[in-house]
Protein backbone atom coordinates (compact mmCIF):
# COMPACT_ATOMS: atom_id res chain seq x y z
CA UNK A 1 0.00 0.00 0.00
CA UNK A 2 1.54 3.84 -1.02
CA UNK A 3 2.15 6.51 1.88
CA UNK A 4 -0.79 7.82 0.38
CA UNK A 5 -3.37 5.40 0.39
CA UNK A 6 -2.07 4.84 3.73
CA UNK A 7 -2.88 8.17 4.89
CA UNK A 8 -6.85 8.89 3.29
CA UNK A 9 -8.32 5.20 3.24
CA UNK A 10 -9.01 5.41 7.10
CA UNK A 11 -10.25 8.37 6.51
CA UNK A 12 -14.09 7.82 4.94
CA UNK A 13 -13.26 4.44 3.33
CA UNK A 14 -12.06 2.26 5.97
CA UNK A 15 -12.97 4.52 8.68
CA UNK A 16 -12.52 3.10 11.96
CA UNK A 17 -16.15 4.01 13.57
CA UNK A 18 -18.57 2.80 10.94
CA UNK A 19 -16.52 -0.23 9.11
CA UNK A 20 -14.65 -1.43 12.24
CA UNK A 21 -16.88 -0.47 15.39
CA UNK A 22 -13.69 0.49 17.10
CA UNK A 23 -13.35 3.95 19.63
CA UNK A 24 -17.63 4.29 19.37
CA UNK A 25 -17.76 4.92 23.07
CA UNK A 26 -16.65 8.24 23.03
CA UNK A 27 -17.80 8.87 19.72
CA UNK A 28 -21.51 8.58 21.64
CA UNK A 29 -20.76 10.16 24.57
CA UNK A 30 -19.31 13.29 24.51
CA UNK A 31 -20.62 14.60 20.41
CA UNK A 32 -23.37 16.95 22.36
CA UNK A 33 -21.20 19.96 22.00
CA UNK A 34 -18.32 20.72 18.87
CA UNK A 35 -15.94 21.85 21.36
CA UNK A 36 -15.99 18.91 23.30
CA UNK A 37 -15.33 17.01 20.03
CA UNK A 38 -12.69 19.00 18.53
CA UNK A 39 -11.22 18.86 21.80
CA UNK A 40 -11.52 14.80 21.94
CA UNK A 41 -10.64 14.53 18.49
CA UNK A 42 -6.86 16.51 19.06
CA UNK A 43 -5.83 14.42 22.28
CA UNK A 44 -7.04 10.94 20.24
CA UNK A 45 -4.95 12.02 16.94
CA UNK A 46 -2.37 13.46 19.41
CA UNK A 47 -2.20 9.90 21.25
CA UNK A 48 -2.21 7.92 18.16
CA UNK A 49 0.42 9.59 16.98
CA UNK A 50 2.70 9.22 20.33
CA UNK A 51 1.73 5.33 20.76
CA UNK A 52 2.39 4.74 16.74
CA UNK A 53 5.83 6.53 17.31
CA UNK A 54 7.13 4.61 20.37
CA UNK A 55 5.83 1.41 19.26
CA UNK A 56 7.12 1.04 15.79
CA UNK A 57 10.77 2.20 17.32
CA UNK A 58 10.45 -0.66 19.93
CA UNK A 59 8.76 -3.20 17.97
CA UNK A 60 12.25 -5.32 17.44
CA UNK A 61 12.83 -5.44 20.79
CA UNK A 62 8.77 -6.58 22.32
CA UNK A 63 8.96 -10.56 23.02
CA UNK A 64 5.25 -10.85 21.75
CA UNK A 65 4.71 -12.70 25.18
CA UNK A 66 4.41 -9.55 26.82
CA UNK A 67 3.34 -6.95 23.76
CA UNK A 68 0.00 -6.24 25.11
CA UNK A 69 0.44 -5.23 28.40
CA UNK A 70 3.79 -3.19 27.22
CA UNK A 71 1.80 -1.80 24.79
CA UNK A 72 -0.94 -0.79 26.99
CA UNK A 73 1.73 1.08 28.98
CA UNK A 74 2.86 3.26 26.62
CA UNK A 75 -0.53 4.07 25.75
CA UNK A 76 -1.57 4.55 29.49
CA UNK A 77 1.33 7.23 29.68
CA UNK A 78 0.25 8.76 26.75
CA UNK A 79 -3.35 9.65 27.67
CA UNK A 80 -1.89 10.82 31.45
CA UNK A 81 0.35 13.64 29.03
CA UNK A 82 -2.42 14.38 27.39
CA UNK A 83 -4.52 14.37 30.07
CA UNK A 84 -2.52 16.40 32.40
CA UNK A 85 -2.03 18.88 29.66
CA UNK A 86 -5.86 19.63 29.23
CA UNK A 87 -6.39 20.12 33.07
CA UNK A 88 -3.77 22.57 33.56
CA UNK A 89 -4.45 24.46 30.69
CA UNK A 90 -8.41 23.56 29.57
CA UNK A 91 -9.97 22.99 33.04
CA UNK A 92 -13.06 23.78 31.65
CA UNK A 93 -13.29 21.54 29.15
CA UNK A 94 -11.25 18.58 30.94
CA UNK A 95 -14.23 19.40 33.43
CA UNK A 96 -16.95 18.53 30.69
CA UNK A 97 -14.96 15.73 29.34
CA UNK A 98 -14.51 14.23 32.61
CA UNK A 99 -13.45 9.88 32.27
CA UNK A 100 -13.75 10.28 28.72
CA UNK A 101 -10.14 11.43 27.88
CA UNK A 102 -8.67 9.09 30.61
CA UNK A 103 -10.37 6.25 29.04
CA UNK A 104 -8.86 7.12 25.42
CA UNK A 105 -6.33 4.23 26.94
CA UNK A 106 -9.21 1.79 26.42
CA UNK A 107 -10.25 3.15 22.87
CA UNK A 108 -9.90 0.48 20.58
CA UNK A 109 -8.02 2.44 17.81
CA UNK A 110 -5.35 2.78 19.39
CA UNK A 111 -4.66 -0.34 20.32
CA UNK A 112 -5.98 -1.72 17.26
CA UNK A 113 -3.72 0.67 15.13
CA UNK A 114 -0.57 -0.47 17.42
CA UNK A 115 -1.52 -3.94 16.80
CA UNK A 116 -2.04 -3.57 13.09
CA UNK A 117 0.29 -1.40 12.19
CA UNK A 118 2.80 -0.19 14.53
CA UNK A 119 3.50 -3.71 15.39
CA UNK A 120 5.05 -4.14 11.70
CA UNK A 121 6.19 -0.60 9.94
CA UNK A 122 8.32 1.28 10.25
CA UNK A 123 8.14 4.79 11.99
CA UNK A 124 7.25 6.79 8.61
CA UNK A 125 3.74 4.55 7.75
CA UNK A 126 3.14 4.12 11.64
CA UNK A 127 2.92 8.02 11.90
CA UNK A 128 1.28 8.66 8.26
CA UNK A 129 -1.89 5.50 9.53
CA UNK A 130 -2.32 7.30 12.67
CA UNK A 131 -2.81 10.38 10.97
CA UNK A 132 -5.15 8.86 8.56
CA UNK A 133 -7.03 7.08 11.49
CA UNK A 134 -7.30 10.13 14.00
CA UNK A 135 -8.47 12.15 11.14
CA UNK A 136 -11.20 9.29 9.92
CA UNK A 137 -12.13 9.21 13.97
CA UNK A 138 -12.29 13.34 13.97
CA UNK A 139 -14.56 13.37 10.45
CA UNK A 140 -17.64 11.29 12.02
CA UNK A 141 -17.04 13.24 15.67
CA UNK A 142 -17.26 16.60 14.18
CA UNK A 143 -20.22 15.26 11.61
CA UNK A 144 -22.38 13.93 14.23
CA UNK A 145 -21.14 17.24 16.73
CA UNK A 146 -22.48 19.71 14.39
CA UNK A 147 -25.64 17.74 13.78
CA UNK A 148 -26.19 17.28 17.53
CA UNK A 149 -25.06 20.76 18.74
CA UNK A 150 -26.92 23.19 15.65
CA UNK A 151 -30.53 21.10 16.00
CA UNK A 152 -30.46 20.45 19.51
CA UNK A 153 -29.44 23.80 20.73
CA UNK A 154 -29.44 25.82 17.94
CA UNK A 155 -25.31 26.80 18.27
CA UNK A 156 -22.38 25.75 17.33
CA UNK A 157 -18.79 26.12 19.59
CA UNK A 158 -21.33 28.14 21.97
CA UNK A 159 -22.25 30.38 19.03
CA UNK A 160 -25.92 31.31 18.92
CA UNK A 161 -26.61 30.38 14.81
CA UNK A 162 -31.22 29.58 15.10
CA UNK A 163 -32.41 31.71 16.82
CA UNK A 164 -34.68 30.17 19.43
CA UNK A 165 -38.23 29.97 20.37
CA UNK A 166 -37.79 31.41 24.02
CA UNK A 167 -35.18 34.08 23.59
CA UNK A 168 -37.82 35.93 20.75
CA UNK A 169 -36.38 33.83 18.00
CA UNK A 170 -38.15 31.58 15.37
CA UNK A 171 -36.16 28.01 16.03
CA UNK A 172 -37.75 25.15 18.19
CA UNK A 173 -34.39 23.32 19.47
CA UNK A 174 -35.03 19.87 19.52
CA UNK A 175 -33.66 18.63 22.60
CA UNK A 176 -33.87 15.08 22.10
CA UNK A 177 -30.50 15.65 19.92
CA UNK A 178 -28.87 16.46 23.42
CA UNK A 179 -30.00 13.38 24.76
CA UNK A 180 -27.33 10.12 25.21
CA UNK A 181 -29.97 7.96 22.32
CA UNK A 182 -29.71 10.68 19.51
CA UNK A 183 -26.05 10.04 19.66
CA UNK A 184 -27.01 6.26 18.40
CA UNK A 185 -29.47 7.29 15.73
CA UNK A 186 -27.07 9.68 13.94
CA UNK A 187 -24.20 6.77 13.66
CA UNK A 188 -26.86 4.64 12.88
CA UNK A 189 -27.56 6.48 9.71
CA UNK A 190 -24.34 7.81 9.44
CA UNK A 191 -23.37 3.93 8.66
CA UNK A 192 -26.49 3.28 6.87
CA UNK A 193 -25.56 6.46 4.46
CA UNK A 194 -21.69 5.09 4.35
CA UNK A 195 -23.14 1.68 3.00
CA UNK A 196 -25.65 2.94 0.63
CA UNK A 197 -22.71 4.39 -1.05
CA UNK A 198 -19.92 1.56 -0.79
CA UNK A 199 -21.73 -1.63 -0.49
CA UNK A 200 -19.71 -3.32 -0.23
CA UNK A 201 -18.89 -3.03 3.16
CA UNK A 202 -22.47 -4.35 4.35
CA UNK A 203 -22.09 -7.65 6.16
CA UNK A 204 -23.89 -10.98 4.65
CA UNK A 205 -27.00 -11.26 6.46
CA UNK A 206 -27.57 -13.92 8.84
CA UNK A 207 -30.86 -15.00 7.59
CA UNK A 208 -32.80 -14.17 4.01
CA UNK A 209 -36.61 -15.19 4.74
CA UNK A 210 -37.32 -17.78 2.12
CA UNK A 211 -39.37 -16.69 -1.22
CA UNK A 212 -42.87 -18.57 -0.31
CA UNK A 213 -43.96 -21.32 -2.75
CA UNK A 214 -45.54 -19.79 -5.90
CA UNK A 215 -49.00 -21.61 -4.93
CA UNK A 216 -49.56 -20.47 -1.32
CA UNK A 217 -48.34 -16.62 -2.42
CA UNK A 218 -51.41 -14.40 -0.61
CA UNK A 219 -52.30 -11.57 -3.51
CA UNK B 1 -27.56 -0.65 54.24
CA UNK B 2 -30.40 1.89 52.74
CA UNK B 3 -27.38 3.55 51.11
CA UNK B 4 -25.79 0.54 50.01
CA UNK B 5 -28.96 -0.45 47.71
CA UNK B 6 -29.15 2.89 46.49
CA UNK B 7 -26.10 3.32 44.92
CA UNK B 8 -26.30 -0.12 43.64
CA UNK B 9 -29.65 0.41 41.67
CA UNK B 10 -28.23 3.84 40.91
CA UNK B 11 -25.36 2.50 38.99
CA UNK B 12 -28.08 -0.40 37.18
CA UNK B 13 -30.55 1.61 36.06
CA UNK B 14 -30.02 5.44 36.02
CA UNK B 15 -26.98 5.46 35.14
CA UNK B 16 -26.39 2.21 33.30
CA UNK B 17 -22.57 2.34 31.80
CA UNK B 18 -23.60 1.37 28.18
CA UNK B 19 -26.94 2.65 27.73
CA UNK B 20 -25.73 6.47 29.69
CA UNK B 21 -22.50 6.68 29.34
CA UNK B 22 -21.49 4.75 26.06
CA UNK B 23 -18.94 2.46 27.69
CA UNK B 24 -17.97 -0.62 26.38
CA UNK B 25 -19.47 -0.45 23.40
CA UNK B 26 -17.13 -2.17 20.59
CA UNK B 27 -17.74 -5.58 22.62
CA UNK B 28 -21.75 -3.99 23.06
CA UNK B 29 -22.40 -4.16 19.07
CA UNK B 30 -19.47 -6.52 18.39
CA UNK B 31 -20.76 -9.43 20.68
CA UNK B 32 -24.40 -9.23 21.22
CA UNK B 33 -25.40 -11.09 17.77
CA UNK B 34 -26.88 -14.22 19.94
CA UNK B 35 -27.64 -13.88 23.75
CA UNK B 36 -25.82 -17.48 24.66
CA UNK B 37 -22.35 -16.03 24.74
CA UNK B 38 -23.29 -12.91 26.20
CA UNK B 39 -24.43 -14.80 28.98
CA UNK B 40 -21.10 -15.83 29.56
CA UNK B 41 -19.70 -11.98 28.98
CA UNK B 42 -21.92 -10.55 31.43
CA UNK B 43 -20.98 -12.26 34.13
CA UNK B 44 -17.67 -11.81 33.56
CA UNK B 45 -18.30 -8.37 33.80
CA UNK B 46 -19.74 -8.60 36.49
CA UNK B 47 -17.18 -10.60 38.45
CA UNK B 48 -14.42 -8.01 37.35
CA UNK B 49 -16.29 -5.17 37.95
CA UNK B 50 -17.10 -6.60 41.63
CA UNK B 51 -13.63 -6.76 42.63
CA UNK B 52 -12.22 -4.03 40.30
CA UNK B 53 -13.61 -1.75 41.36
CA UNK B 54 -12.99 -1.72 45.33
CA UNK B 55 -9.40 -2.69 44.47
CA UNK B 56 -8.69 0.52 42.94
CA UNK B 57 -10.51 2.04 45.30
CA UNK B 58 -8.32 1.06 48.05
CA UNK B 59 -5.69 1.57 46.53
CA UNK B 60 -6.77 5.39 45.12
CA UNK B 61 -7.26 6.10 48.79
CA UNK B 62 -4.67 4.46 50.32
CA UNK B 63 -1.78 4.78 48.12
CA UNK B 64 -1.91 7.88 45.92
CA UNK B 65 -4.57 10.01 46.77
CA UNK B 66 -3.47 13.71 48.38
CA UNK B 67 -1.98 13.26 51.16
CA UNK B 68 -2.99 9.19 51.42
CA UNK B 69 0.57 8.45 52.51
CA UNK B 70 0.23 10.12 56.14
CA UNK B 71 -0.34 6.86 57.54
CA UNK B 72 3.53 5.85 56.50
CA UNK B 73 4.48 9.87 57.31
CA UNK B 74 4.55 11.03 53.75
CA UNK B 75 1.45 13.44 54.03
CA UNK B 76 2.78 16.03 51.66
CA UNK B 77 2.96 13.08 48.72
CA UNK B 78 0.40 12.96 45.90
CA UNK B 79 0.57 10.59 43.29
CA UNK B 80 -2.93 10.95 41.93
CA UNK B 81 -1.49 11.37 38.50
CA UNK B 82 -0.40 7.68 38.35
CA UNK B 83 -4.19 6.89 39.46
CA UNK B 84 -4.99 5.82 35.45
CA UNK B 85 -1.75 4.25 34.96
CA UNK B 86 -2.50 1.85 38.24
CA UNK B 87 -6.01 1.21 37.74
CA UNK B 88 -5.21 -0.26 33.78
CA UNK B 89 -1.98 -2.08 35.48
CA UNK B 90 -4.23 -3.21 38.14
CA UNK B 91 -7.22 -4.61 36.20
CA UNK B 92 -5.09 -6.43 33.82
CA UNK B 93 -3.16 -7.47 36.42
CA UNK B 94 -6.29 -9.03 38.45
CA UNK B 95 -7.30 -10.23 34.79
CA UNK B 96 -4.43 -11.97 34.64
CA UNK B 97 -4.85 -13.73 38.64
CA UNK B 98 -8.77 -14.69 37.18
CA UNK B 99 -7.77 -16.20 34.81
CA UNK B 100 -5.29 -18.38 36.49
CA UNK B 101 -7.08 -19.33 39.78
CA UNK B 102 -10.63 -19.84 37.39
CA UNK B 103 -8.65 -22.11 35.46
CA UNK B 104 -7.19 -24.02 38.29
CA UNK B 105 -10.30 -24.25 40.71
CA UNK B 106 -13.77 -23.67 38.08
CA UNK B 107 -12.76 -24.85 34.88
CA UNK B 108 -16.05 -25.34 33.91
CA UNK B 109 -16.78 -21.28 34.60
CA UNK B 110 -13.29 -20.74 32.63
CA UNK B 111 -14.01 -22.57 29.38
CA UNK B 112 -17.37 -21.41 29.08
CA UNK B 113 -15.72 -17.47 29.35
CA UNK B 114 -13.25 -18.57 27.37
CA UNK B 115 -12.14 -15.30 25.43
CA UNK B 116 -13.39 -12.79 26.99
CA UNK B 117 -12.03 -12.67 29.90
CA UNK B 118 -8.13 -11.32 28.21
CA UNK B 119 -10.47 -9.10 26.04
CA UNK B 120 -12.16 -7.20 29.37
CA UNK B 121 -9.02 -5.62 30.06
CA UNK B 122 -9.36 -3.39 26.82
CA UNK B 123 -13.44 -2.77 27.34
CA UNK B 124 -13.75 0.99 29.03
CA UNK B 125 -16.84 -0.50 30.75
CA UNK B 126 -14.48 -1.91 33.09
CA UNK B 127 -11.54 1.08 33.54
CA UNK B 128 -14.78 3.54 33.12
CA UNK B 129 -16.29 2.34 36.34
CA UNK B 130 -12.88 2.50 38.25
CA UNK B 131 -12.68 6.21 36.76
CA UNK B 132 -16.35 7.16 37.79
CA UNK B 133 -15.42 5.77 41.28
CA UNK B 134 -12.14 8.37 41.66
CA UNK B 135 -14.17 10.67 39.80
CA UNK B 136 -17.36 10.75 42.20
CA UNK B 137 -15.23 10.03 45.62
CA UNK B 138 -17.10 6.98 46.81
CA UNK B 139 -16.08 5.07 49.69
CA UNK B 140 -15.26 1.44 50.16
CA UNK B 141 -18.68 -0.10 50.72
CA UNK B 142 -20.44 1.95 48.48
CA UNK B 143 -17.52 1.12 45.88
CA UNK B 144 -18.79 -2.44 46.38
CA UNK B 145 -22.04 -2.02 45.61
CA UNK B 146 -20.99 0.48 42.55
CA UNK B 147 -19.05 -2.41 40.70
CA UNK B 148 -21.17 -4.70 41.67
CA UNK B 149 -24.56 -2.61 40.22
CA UNK B 150 -22.09 -1.26 37.25
CA UNK B 151 -21.28 -4.44 36.22
CA UNK B 152 -25.04 -6.27 36.65
CA UNK B 153 -26.31 -3.13 34.71
CA UNK B 154 -23.86 -3.42 32.02
CA UNK B 155 -24.81 -7.17 31.36
CA UNK B 156 -28.62 -6.61 31.52
CA UNK B 157 -28.37 -4.00 28.27
CA UNK B 158 -25.95 -6.93 26.20
CA UNK B 159 -28.39 -9.51 27.13
CA UNK B 160 -31.47 -7.06 26.56
CA UNK B 161 -29.91 -6.33 23.22
CA UNK B 162 -28.84 -9.96 21.98
CA UNK B 163 -32.18 -11.18 22.65
CA UNK B 164 -33.48 -8.19 20.72
CA UNK B 165 -30.82 -9.18 17.61
CA UNK B 166 -31.67 -12.51 17.75
CA UNK B 167 -35.30 -11.83 16.81
CA UNK B 168 -34.19 -9.48 14.07
CA UNK B 169 -32.61 -11.86 12.50
CA UNK B 170 -35.99 -12.73 10.75
CA UNK B 171 -37.22 -9.41 10.07
CA UNK B 172 -36.77 -7.76 6.59
CA UNK B 173 -33.99 -4.99 6.75
CA UNK B 174 -33.55 -2.23 4.26
CA UNK B 175 -29.89 -2.72 2.42
CA UNK B 176 -26.86 -1.22 4.00
CA UNK B 177 -29.10 -0.47 7.60
CA UNK B 178 -28.15 -4.56 7.97
CA UNK B 179 -25.60 -5.56 11.36
CA UNK B 180 -23.97 -2.75 12.57
CA UNK B 181 -26.67 0.14 11.26
CA UNK B 182 -29.81 -1.56 13.12
CA UNK B 183 -27.74 -2.40 15.95
CA UNK B 184 -27.30 1.48 17.03
CA UNK B 185 -30.45 2.50 15.86
CA UNK B 186 -31.95 -0.63 18.40
CA UNK B 187 -29.60 0.49 21.14
CA UNK B 188 -30.76 3.84 20.66
CA UNK B 189 -34.02 2.83 21.48
CA UNK B 190 -33.05 0.85 24.55
CA UNK B 191 -31.46 3.46 25.81
CA UNK B 192 -34.31 6.16 25.08
CA UNK B 193 -36.43 3.50 27.20
CA UNK B 194 -33.75 2.90 29.97
CA UNK B 195 -34.51 7.25 30.33
CA UNK B 196 -37.70 6.90 31.02
CA UNK B 197 -37.23 5.55 34.26
CA UNK B 198 -34.53 8.42 34.59
CA UNK B 199 -37.42 9.80 37.58
CA UNK B 200 -36.75 6.80 40.19
CA UNK B 201 -35.57 7.74 42.99
CA UNK B 202 -35.06 5.83 46.42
Amino acid sequence: MSAKDTFIKPILAENPITLHILGICSALAITNSLTSSLIMSVSLTAVLVMTNIVISLVRRHLPSSVRLIVQITIIASAVAVIDQVLTAYLPDAARTLSVYVALIVTNCIVLGRAEACAMKCGVGTSILDALGNGLGYSLILIVVAIIRELFGNGSLMGHRLLELVHEGGWYVPNAMLLLPPSAFFIIGFLVWAIRSWKPEQTEAADFRPAPLPEKEKRS
Amino acid sequence: MIQFFEVFFRAVFLENLALAYFLGMCTFLAVSRKVKPTISLGVAVIVVEAISVPLNNLIYNYLLRDGALAWAGLGHLDFSYLGLLSQIAVIAAMIQILEIVLNRFFPALYSSLGIFLPLLTVNCAILGASLFMVQRDLGFTESVAYGLGAGVGWALAIVMLAGLREKMKYSDIPAGLEGLGIAFITTGLISLAFMGIAGLSF
